[in-house]
């Protein structure tokens, strides 16, 4: 009896086991093939000759620092291609965008959520209803649009400026129904007790909202960053010359060069994605919520 | 009593009417933003499309009204229907391989295991790096002749296979920016699988595993009855995403070889921004905003029967 119970417990434990390596095993898998093009994009990166890393790229070498290694590439994209001013165009046109967002979009979702006025059912339903047009359906015709918008400074096109990238994509349905979806969430008693108070609602929004808001600010924050730390289609249509350039452009231009320098492209590419990876090392857990919470719509 | 209540009455509404005139001011910005960059351009392209508008007008040539010719060229448009029918292609293999994908990488990293949070990171960390990022990296390791995936493709078919031109080939290039795709939005529809998951009741479990339900059984009587809503939303908001899709192709082929990988939006942008024709790449945007109406209704009337039943 006890030896029978022995060998069951020996053989679930060896089964136990078994299925704990293998599971182990393709998860390990799973993530070289979603990180190898990364690595391959560093080690290629810091292999300071061009022929090194041609020659290496067809074999596991691809992903061994050999041969003369060394921040060159990294150099060159800072001395030829203007990296620092297109990382800060890019970092003006994300860093507005993003924090006009979060004041606009939440300022309306406030007025939705908490509010009484007339047409607010009806604004909201408009709403949710803009959040079904994909940009792109709408870019041509922005595109005409903008290219005959005047501008304080006297200008009559927006072409080939910052504000043609920020101020379109400040006001944003989805945002606002996501503030909208936090707002009517949070408990009326403190709201109701500073009107009382005689409180005016802007400063009700910004003393008790705000800092019981912040998972909701950041997931937009996040959301928003996000998308547009990419862009491409937008910024491909409105910017010619480099002076206001996003990163992705930049990149693209550069890519379009021949002879195609694989070394620093590689160490181009590597300063547009480590800044964002590192952020997103350290919010992971927010990254990871405003994705999932992007999930809960409709 | 009654001029009492009249007085209550009236202090009530100027009360509300500044609460309604507070809430169109905090309003106001986002009102006026949608309506200029969302709702004109809108409207402009539904009027644009059966004008032949151009990007800089000719001053000899005014714009005219052309009634349907836009949508009548449209379908003798060999591009744009080779861009239509990639983008079904594009939905039809990689919607189900990307959720069958995102949803098994959901169930791993849902263990509770050592080191599970690291994968999870690692799955993750393509959806951070920037499409054109992973377009250029991706055209590097599909580098004809000698790239590391014709060198992977080799050395697993002990030299049988390869090496093949992959975006240089009609066949090929549009499966090869189809694979760089999945790579890059495996890891988005994972957390949204993820939370999910997270979600189901362990009850459920709990009762499957008293009734003698076996793992398999489990997953196929308990998880996917519960991620219904999950998968629908992964679904149709992948299917969107492949109708959008742009960067990838831009960067490494721009719908070549052949308008081998042609797609709507690419298509689009050419036409507009490329050759000008803002009416005719008008007309492309109206059809392209209804596939999405379509698929956007679509979800939500599935969301709401779920709704209706439960």
């Amino acid at each position: 009896m006890t030896t029978a119970t022995k060998v069951h417990s020996t053989a679930y434990r060896v089964r136990k086991t078994t299925r704990h390596v293998a599971t182990h095993a393709l998860m390990i898998l799973l993530a070289f093939f979603f990180l190898f093009p990364l690595i391959f994009m560093l080690v290629s990166s810091l292999k300071n000759d061009e022929m090194q890393v041609t020659a290496d790229m067809s074999s596991l070498y691809a992903f061994i620092p050999r041969g003369d290694i060394g921040f060159q590439n990294y150099i060159d994209v800072f001395q030829n291609l203007e990296f620092g001013r297109l990382m800060l165009n890019s970092v003006i046109i994300v860093g507005s965008t993003v924090l006009l967002g979060l004041m606009v979009n939440s300022l309306i979702a406030y007025a939705l959520a908490r509010l009484s006025f007339k047409g607010r059912t009806i604004l909201l339903s408009v709403i949710i209803a803009l959040i079904i047009i994909p940009f792109e359906s709408v870019a041509v015709p922005l595109l005409l649009l903008v290219n005959n918008l005047p501008w304080i400074n006297g200008a009559t096109s927006w072409l080939d400026t910052y504000h043609v990238q920020i101020i379109p994509f400040i006001a944003d349905a989805f945002s606002i129904f996501l503030f909208y979806q936090f707002f009517i969430g949070l408990p009326k008693d403190l709201e109701e007790a500073a009107l009382v108070d005689g409180a005016s609602r802007l400063r009700i929004f910004w003393n008790i909202i705000l800092p019981l808001s912040r998972p909701v600010f950041a997931t937009v924050a996040i959301l928003q960053f996000l998308t547009h730390w990419g862009d491409f289609l937008w910024p491909l249509m409105v910017t010619r010359g480099p002076d206001v350039r996003p990163l992705t452009i930049g990149m693209q231009a550069f890519f379009g060069q021949d002879p195609r320098l694989w070394g620093d492209l590689m160490a181009f590419a590597s300063m547009i994605t480590l800044p964002v990876l590192f952020v997103f090392l350290l919010f992971q857990k927010w990254f990871v919520q405003s994705v999932a919470s992007s999930g809960i719509k409709g | 009593m009654t001029v009492d209540t009249t007085k209550k009455t009236h202090a009530m509404t100027s009360q509300q009417r500044s609460e309604a005139g507070m809430a169109w001011l905090f309003s106001a910005p986002a009102l006026i933003l949608l309506t200029i960059f969302l709702v004109v351009p809108f409207i402009m392209a539904i009027g644009l499309s059966f004008t032949d508008q151009r990007l800089i007008p000719n001053p000899n040539l005014p714009t005219r009204f052309v009634g349907l010719r836009n949508y009548i060229r449209l379908l003798k448009d060999e591009a744009f229907l080779r861009g239509l029918v990639n983008n079904f292609y594009f939905v039809l293999v990689v919607v189900p391989i990307q959720t069958t994908l995102a949803l098994f990488l959901a169930i791993l990293v849902n263990q509770k295991i050592k080191g599970v949070n690291l994968y999870r990171t690692i799955y993750f960390t393509p959806v951070v790096t920037t499409m054109v990022v992973v377009a250029i990296i991706w055209t590097f390791l599909y580098n004809p002749g000698k790239g590391l995936i014709n060198a992977f493709i080799q050395a697993i078919s002990f030299g049988q296979l390869g090496p093949y031109r992959w975006l240089q080939d009609t066949k090929l290039v549009f499966p090869s920016i189809m694979l760089l795709s999945i790579w890059q939005g495996a890891g988005f529809q994972m957390v949204i699988y993820l939370a999910g998951l997270q979600d189901i009741p362990g009850e459920l479990y709990e009762a499957a595993e008293v009734d003698g339900a076996n793992k398999i059984q489990q997953l196929l009587y308990v998880t996917l009855p519960q991620l219904r809503n999950t998968t629908i939303f992964v679904v149709l908001s992948t299917t969107i995403l492949a109708f959008k899709l742009f960067t990838q192709v831009e960067v490494m082929t721009k719908g070549g070889p052949q308008n081998a990988s042609m797609t709507t939006i690419v298509h689009l942008v050419h036409q507009g921004w490329g050759n000008l024709k803002v009416g005719y790449a008008s007309a492309i945007s109206i059809v392209f905003f209804f596939i999405v109406l379509g698929v956007s209704l679509l979800q939500r009337r599935f969301l709401r029967e779920e709704r209706e039943v439960a």
